[in-house]
């Protein structure tokens, strides 16, 4: 199909480009690029794409290329290590991966291993979407950083705008069955206990990952337990289902999500998703911003027509690497991973961190809601419909205070 | 009793659907003794079809035409393909359809792409046909519902009450007398696998929009296929028609269960909090169609209405 096409044109461009250069820094994107995620997938993947071409059209990274290719992981754990392996073997050293916390814990693990067993010959992970609080926690790693606000802060955000809406009373969790899943649930009932406990939790379901194609049972559970809101981690194809079965069943509770901009979700809700349908993210495109950032999300939907600008933290991901390269004046893993520890870029958003205790990356985080384009406070629409994503009063939550406690002891390998 | 409200509707919807599958796949089994591994890869072959009729003119044209078209694949696969291997048995054959879901799948991910394509339900049937208990029912799947029905009104018109149905009937247990009166029995196989093609394509025209329309909806379809076939008794209509519509509310009820395995064992002491007692029913909802199976299978192999035994 034509972003098949469109992909590809882009990667033999810059190919063709790059072989112009000198050397290649090879990033490996390990993520969903078929099946029900597939979508999720390519949009993160063409966000690398023109994030990569974008810093090669401009003298790339100490003078080197950056090349992405993909692999088709399937969201499938076991598949990702196979398609890891090659990822290595194909020369790559930095790891892209973001859809599924089940896959990128099993890319941690792999990655340590694969560390400890090659010295000298090191990867890195870059996480730009799994946002288990673990990874950053507990389950820290030297050669993982992640570029997206995790569970916990993105569950706190959620909460914060909760706490100020008197008017819910009962709130309804619904997840993915697995390791995510699972922690939005367990970080919306503590918050919810701690910051509003006259809120009654009325239903905590989890449901198989990509498995539900007719949520319609689910909408009817949520409808008769009476619930004001429904809060949940869903994304990819689990979050537009869910949204075309509420739209289905002309109810209109407000829905918290991590991922309301999931590829299809606006639009599957219609009008209906407007005041109706939150977001928290880093950023969204209709947020006052400079002319070069508006003009890279006009790039975007031109290059990409079925996808919007909505993976912002790709463009962060790959902008932190090439100012820690340059800052290390050196593409070497192990120089870029000291290098990125406590350094700080300015976006387009705000200014990104990442906190050298556990490599977490601190941002602004922006709860919005979905209104109808307006060309003004609502320039772009998403789904290619006229509705779009506006800041909710009291929306933008510092990086300061979105920033999260953590429990991370990291293991740092000799320093170069 | 909502719940009991919403599971039966929408367990009788998804019933009849998984009927409008089966039916084609338990007639082509009792005639040729095979089980049709590519059945769902013509419910999917329905709902592109349909997409792309819709892209070019409307939903209504491809309501008749896609399942028309897919039929027509069907026969010819029956004509070309599993008569030829027929010949080898029916190893070749189970391994042919085997092969052939594979086939159809990669032709769809080539020609569609590896993602879902956007089938929408037309805009006329967009609106909501009646709220209950503050829930609005599409007036899409009363449509689907209406489908449904008159398929299974006219299957059995044309099963039981035409002299085509006579023959057809006659063929499928007693192929070789009906040749020798006269019937050209290789036509009746083919027409009667194209009847079973399309029956799966009509479903994948009124079921993809509702659900997903990608490469995967085959795979994740065929297993379920086939716990009705089994479940049902192979070969035997009303035993997939039973079949059907007990699956459907099984999975939709068990979704409505909020209980947990601690409520219901309380007995026995089990701790909400553990690992086993954590588990509540509506998480289990997509296992029991294959719990169904395997406990059907112990018990009583020929499956509810089956004459023979597996």
């Amino acid at each position: 199909m034509s972003i098949k096409k469109a992909a590809l044109a882009a990667a033999v461009s810059f190919i063709a480009v790059s072989s112009a250069f000198a050397d290649d820094i090879k990033f490996a994107f390990i993520d969903p690029l078929s099946g029900p995620m597939g979508p999720s997938g390519e949009a993160g993947y063409t966000s690398f794409l023109l994030a990569a071409e974008h810093i090669n059209n401009n003298g790339g990274v100490n003078g080197d290329n950056i090349v992405v290719t993909g692999y088709d992981n399937k969201v499938n754990p076991k598949e990702s290590l196979v398609q890891l392996q090659k990822a290595i073997d194909d020369g790559a050293r930095y790891i892209l991966q973001g859809n599924g916390s089940s896959v990128a814990a099993a890319i941690i693990d792999a990655v340590n291993k694969h560390n400890q067993r090659n010295p000298g010959d090191e990867v890195v992970y870059f996480n730009y979407a799994a946002v288990t609080p673990d990874f950053t926690n507990e389950g820290c790693s030297f050669w993982h950083f992640r570029f997206d606000a995790h569970a916990d802060m993105k569950m706190a955000a959620i909460t914060d705008y909760i706490k100020s809406q008197d008017d819910i009373k009962k709130v309804y969790l619904i997840g993915q069955d697995y390791i995510f899943g699972q922690a939005v649930a367990s970080a919306a009932e503590s918050q919810l206990k701690e910051k509003r406990p006259d809120i009654e939790i009325v239903g905590n379901e989890l449901h198989p990952l990509a498995k539900v194609k007719d949520f319609t049972p689910y909408i009817q559970k949520i409808i008769s337990s009476g619930a004001d809101a429904v809060i949940t981690g869903n994304w990819g194809s689990d979050m537009s289902l869910l949204m075309k079965a509420a739209a289905e069943s002309g109810s209109n509770i407000p829905y918290f999500t991590f991922y309301g901009g999931s590829l299809g979700a606006v639009a599957a809700l219609g009008e209906g998703a407007i005041d109706r349908l939150y977001q928290v993210t880093e950023g969204i495109t209709n947020l006052e911003t400079s002319d070069e950032q508006y003009a890279l999300i006009e790039e975007y939907k031109t290059r990409f027509p079925e996808y919007d600008y909505y993976y912002h933290r790709a463009f962060n991901t790959l902008n932190a690497f090439k100012a820690a390269a340059e800052k290390a004046g050196s593409t070497d893993p192990i120089p870029v991973a000291y290098a990125l520890e406590g350094l700080e870029i300015p976006e387009a958003y705000g200014t990104l961190t990442v906190r050298a205790e556990d490599h977490q990356a601190q941002q602004n985080l922006y709860i919005s809601t979905v209104a109808k384009v307006d060309g003004e406070s609502v320039k772009y629409g998403v789904d290619n419909i006229e509705l779009g994503w506006k800041l909710v009063d009291g929306g933008k939550i510092d990086a300061s205070a979105a920033e999260q406690p953590t429990t991370c002891k990291m293991e740092r390998p000799a320093k170069p | 009793m909502e719940t009991i409200v919403f599971a039966l509707l929408n367990g009788v919807i998804y019933g009849l659907l998984l009927f409008m599958l089966s039916s084609g796949l338990t007639l082509i089994f009792s005639m040729m003794g095979v089980l049709n591994f590519a059945h769902a890869s013509f419910y999917m072959l329905g709902a592109y079809f349909a997409f792309t009729i819709m892209g070019a003119t409307s939903f209504w044209i491809a309501l008749f035409i896609a399942p028309v078209l897919v039929g027509l694949v069907g026969a010819v696969v029956e004509r070309y393909g599993l008569r030829r291997v027929h010949a080898n048995g029916h190893v070749a054959e189970l391994l042919f359809t085997f092969g052939l879901a594979y086939l159809i799948e990669e032709i769809v991910k080539i020609i569609y792409g590896k993602t879902a394509v956007d089938y929408k339900i037309p805009d006329l049937l967009n609106f909501h046909a009646f709220t209950i208990y503050g829930a609005s029912f599409p007036a899409y799947r009363m449509f689907m519902l209406f489908i449904a029905i008159s398929m299974l009104i006219g299957l059995w018109f044309l099963l039981k009450k035409t002299r085509a149905g006579l023959i057809i009937q006659a063929a499928l247990t007693h192929p070789h007398m009906v040749g020798h009166l006269g019937h050209n029995v290789p036509l009746i196989f083919m027409t009667v696998f194209g009847i079973g093609c399309a029956l799966a394509g009509l479903a994948g025209v009124i079921a993809g929009n509702i659900f997903v329309t990608d490469p995967a909806m085959a795979v994740q379809m065929g297993p379920i296929v086939f716990v009705v076939v089994v479940v049902g008794g192979i070969g035997s209509l009303e035993g997939a028609f039973l079949a059907s519509i007990l699956i459907g509310l099984l999975q939709n009820f068990a979704v409505g269960i909020n209980a947990n395995f601690a409520e219901i064992f309380w007995f026995l002491g089990l701790s909400p909090t553990s690992e086993i007692g954590d588990i509540t029913i509506s998480s289990l909802a997509p296992v029991m169609p294959f719990l169904l199976l395997v406990l059907m299978l112990i018990f009583r192999p020929r499956g509810l209405m089956g004459e023979q035994e597996l």
